[in-house]
């Protein structure tokens, strides 16, 4: 049984523009200690399914279908109920360090409060927990810099802190929702690399969010394809990558610089993404897509398995994009 | 890179309709989203008759503000109620005074101190924040520091001993009222300075050597003027209750002229004796501009300034 | 903390130096001061102010005079109008009855305005929102006197509830109607001011953070919300305070309370200038005292500030 299963899920907002439909319908499934990449671009809905699944949709949104993790439906929960999934089961890392931690208290503090809540752990068990567990994502000097404040802390260590709160329960799932877009290239990586390591260590299982093709490669076994808050193909990073047969997975890499290969120039996506308080009709690509037909703007393709093992859902055949 | 037909044509389009959104002026959009504030245009519309009452309600009565009704004089508690037949529309007060005409001129009284207060702040207040916040350094620090000195004084005190060393006037109150108006003002432009320094087109204007003063001018200030229009909106409430607090003292203006502040102290003194049109009119004027000052100028800072949205 | 503190004094203490020799050249100007000519005060009061001043002396030995007795003695000399009472009598007896329903005032308005604007945030968008906001927008165009004699129509004339003037050693029916006339307004300005920025904290990326490690609700507000959504309340404060200060003046009068804005006023209309400079050096003193503790309090919350 997966640890998760996201089944027809759909993130509404409530705006001054009307209804704001963010996630479509979506579906997809995690293994315990398993990695899975949901990529797209940025406006596609996936850190709103991330949001969604833990309960923190902004006041004027909602989720409905079903998020079942390990036999719990999230959606159904009580704030309580919710309360003791969160960090204890699930935990999150978000995007920007800078501003997800809270820069009127310590860094101990921040941290204490989750173990001596979940855990009932004493002030003193706490923090030492909390010590070992900075030492683990490699902050230097951590006896004596978790009695310091946020912004004592550089950018890539803040993040480090993040990803230790974030383990300090031992969950079985983490969520990373784009945690290496507001770092430096040299620190993304070292966040990447901590990011496999204590996932390893912990084994704990992992969705990262991204629209950063090149670390998806390295750091997930399976890869989501998001576009329009739905799902344009799922399967295998490797497949995916190395033989790509949906027109939107395909412009999403023809636009990543490659070292390896002859390539002459970059090739954008044309277009913006779609205006989610109109979705289009048919194909929420078709208005950008290069293979667009005329069945694409009139209904939705389903997602089916292609010969390769990878889920698509496009009207055009695999060989037709190739 | 062949791309089909419709998709270029529907890039097209939306490039099209991204330019017309864009061409429509910031002043147009603001326009647009005022007139949709319901509160706002009703503010605009009380406003306009409270000015227009002010102006002409004069021409209405054939009693003035000082003279005294002597059929009244002793029984105004029982004949000076509000009538139309001897034509005391809002009834006398406690000497007999014609209260119409006595709300008309405080009414006037009022609003020009609302507004004379405001307009100073306006140049005074908008001056001192856009040069201390485009200098900066050195310059800035002193020039904000007067400014936190001035705003730490309890103000009305130094005020009444002005009015009282210097013999009491209307001239002095403005010029009292001016000096104090001016300092949130210059606190805010200076924010919105610093925040506009460092655009594109002031630093194309610095680097072809156009002089600092001119800069301010032509650059800054009127990119200030959005939020220095909110804040002087916000600003006149402000200064009538604060010229209505020192008349309200009998430290204001002086009789026979009156203001708000006066005509409601006047009512609240004679509230025991069964005369509340007194009280009431003054405090009906009173209450009902501000809050139709407040509206507006909560609807101006929606218009204005979306970022508050 | 103890380098900051002293930097902000060592700003504080000019300032009150500036205003009492701001007050006392005023007073030299003033026509018909005492200290300039010799016209319309009784002579006790000229012998008076001979003993202490030595009104031959040059201007600048008298100033120096005057600031050495109200610094190092807290002494405003005598009283211009009454022969035989200083200005530290009328203090005396006028400043415990101000402090007292100002204390209250003050207390009610951060404490009621505060609470009202948590929970309008925390409840944005129902009815106990909607309640807040109309309270703070209506409060805006009720300064102190309008509140007073709208408060006495009501309560003591209509109601019969509760006097509507006097003080009487400070019994509680007599403190009731001050305190509510003079805090209202800047009740609503904190509820208002509480309720925006407590918003825009529960908005933040970290109160999502704090939410997504399971934290109870009521944790997540007073512990990681309070603090930054006070620090503007905080810094309104100051402003709060010269308000009600100033406020309190006319609901002395009023109220007829006996409270220092009492002599305040009746030395004001009667040219009593040495009660007008004690009282305005005194309060000014204080609101400058009052705004460094503010500005501590304000560096204590916010690690990010460097003393």
């Amino acid at each position: 049984m997966p640890l998760l299963t996201v089944e027809n899920l759909n993130v509404t907002f409530d705006t001054p523009d009307g209804e704001v439909h963010a996630v479509n319908g979506l579906g997809f499934e995690i293994d315990a200690g398993e990695t899975l990449a949901i990529v797209g671009e940025s406006g596609s809905g996936k850190s709103q399914t991330a949001f969604a699944i833990m309960g923190l949709l902004a006041r004027n949104g909602w989720a409905d279908g079903h998020v079942n993790f390990d036999g719990i439906d999230l959606l159904s929960l009580s704030p309580r109920q919710l309360n003791k999934v969160r960090a204890e089961q699930i935990a999150m890392i978000f995007q920007d360090p800078m501003t997800s931690l809270n820069p009127y208290l310590k860094v101990s503090e921040q941290m204490t409060e989750v173990l001596k809540l979940h855990r009932g752990m004493s002030n003193r068990e706490a923090t030492k927990e909390s010590i070992a567990l900075l030492d683990a994502v490699k902050i230097p000097d951590a006896k004596s810099r978790i009695s310091m404040y946020p912004h004592e802390f550089s950018g890539g260590m803040r993040q480090r802190i993040m990803i230790a709160i974030a383990l300090l329960c031992r969950p079985r799932l983490l969520i990373a929702d784009e945690p290496t877009t507001a770092l430096d290239v040299t620190v993304q990586a070292q966040i990447m690399a901590l990011l496999q390591d204590v996932r390893e260590e912990f084994g704990t299982a992992m969705i990262l969010i991204t629209h950063d093709l090149g670390i998806v490669a390295d750091s997930c076994a399976e890869t989501l394809v998001m576009y329009g808050g739905q799902v344009m193909e799922q399967g295998p990073t490797q497949a995916l990558f190395e033989d790509p047969t949906h027109p939107y997975t395909l412009g999403l890499l023809k636009a990543v610089p490659r070292l390896d290969r002859d390539q002459d120039a970059l090739e954008a996506i044309p277009g913006e993404p779609p205006d989610m308080s109109s979705p289009p009709q048919g194909c929420p690509f078709s208005p950008r897509c290069p293979r667009v037909m005329e069945i694409c703007q009139e209904t939705h393709p389903a997602l089916e398995r292609s010969a390769n093992g990878v889920l698509r859902a496009c009207h055009a055949e695999p060989e037709a994009v190739r | 890179m062949v791309f089909p037909r419709r998709a270029t044509v529907e890039a097209l389009e939306q490039a099209g309709t991204m330019e017309a959104v864009q061409g429509r002026s910031l002043w147009d959009d603001a326009r647009a989203r005022f007139f949709r504030n319901k509160a706002a245009v009703a503010s605009l519309v009380v406003l306009a008759a409270v000015v227009i009452f002010a102006s002409f309600g004069q021409l209405l009565t054939p009693w003035s503000n000082e003279e005294i009704d002597w059929n009244m004089l002793g029984s105004v508690a029982q004949l000076g109620a509000p009538s139309i037949e001897n034509r005391h529309y809002f009834g006398v007060d406690e000497t007999g005074r014609d209260l119409y005409a006595r709300t008309v001129q405080g009414t006037r009284i009022s609003l020009m101190v609302g507004i004379v207060g405001a307009l100073i702040s306006v140049i005074v207040g908008t001056a001192w924040g856009a040069t201390a916040g485009y200098i900066g350094g050195r310059t800035d620090q002193v020039m904000m520091r007067i400014v936190d000195l001035m705003m730490s004084i309890p103000y009305m005190f130094v005020l009444i001993l002005l009015l009282v060393v210097f013999e009491r006037s209307i001239l002095m109150l403005f010029i009292g009222i001016g000096l104090i108006s001016w300092l949130d003002m210059a606190r805010i432009a200076r924010g919105q300075t610093l925040s506009i320094k460092n655009k594109e087109f002031v630093e194309a204007a610095q680097a072809m050597g156009v002089k600092t003063s001119t800069i301010i001018i032509r650059h800054i200030v009127p990119n200030l003027l959005g939020v220095v229009i909110v804040y002087a909106t916000l600003l006149v409430p402000s200064m009538i209750i604060f010229e209505s607090f020192i008349s309200f003292l009998g430290l204001g203006v002086q009789e026979p002229s009156t203001s708000w502040g006066a005509l409601i102290a006047a009512g609240a003194d004679q509230m025991r004796n069964g005369t509340p049109w007194m009280l009431g009119f003054p405090l009906a004027f009173f209450v009902v501009t501000l809050f139709a000052l407040f509206f507006l100028g909560d609807g101006l800072r929606d218009a204005l300034d979306p970022k508050d949205r | 903390m103890l380098s900051f503190i002293i930097k902000r004094l060592a700003v504080a203490v000019p300032t009150i130096l500036a205003l009492i020799v701001f007050s006392f050249l005023l007073m030299e100007a003033a026509p018909g001061s005492p200290f300039a000519t010799e016209r319309g005060v009784p002579p006790e009061v000229l012998a008076n102010l001979e003993a202490k001043y030595g009104l031959d002396r040059p201007l600048i030995e008298r100033m120096g005079i005057y600031i050495w007795n109200v610094v190092t003695q807290f002494d405003f000399g005598p009283s211009f109008k009454f022969k035989d009472r200083t200005v530290n009598d009328l203090i005396a007896q006028g400043f415990p009855v101000t402090l007292t329903y100002g204390f209250w005032s003050f207390v009610v308005a951060v404490v009621v305005g505060g609470t009202l604007g948590i929970l309008a945030a925390v409840y944005h968008n129902t009815w106990l929102d909607y309640l807040a906001v109309g309270i703070s927008v209506g409060a805006q165009v009720l300064p102190n006197f309008v509140m007073a004699p709208i408060l006495v129509v009501v309560f003591t004339l209509w109601l019969g509830w509760l006097p509507g003037g006097g003080w009487r050693g400070g019994q509680w029916e007599y403190v009731i109607l001050p305190v509510i006339a003079l805090s209202t307004s800047y009740m609503a300005s904190i509820a208002r001011i509480t309720r925006s920025s407590m918003l825009e904290t529960l908005n933040a990326q970290f109160i999502r953070t704090a939410r997504a490690k399971g934290l109870p609700m009521r944790r997540v507000i007073f512990r990681h919300a309070l603090k930054p959504a006070m620090l503007p309340v905080i810094s309104y404060l100051g402003p709060a305070f010269v308000g009600m200060i100033t406020g309190s003046v006319l609901i002395d009068v009023f109220f007829s309370t006996g409270g220092i804005g009492q002599f305040f006023v009746n030395s004001a209309l009667s040219r009593d200038y040495s009660v007008i400079m004690g009282i305005t050096i005194l309060i000014g003193s204080l609101t400058v005292l009052f705004n460094l503790v503010v500005d501590v309090a304000y560096a204590w919350i916010d690690p990010k500030i460097r003393y």
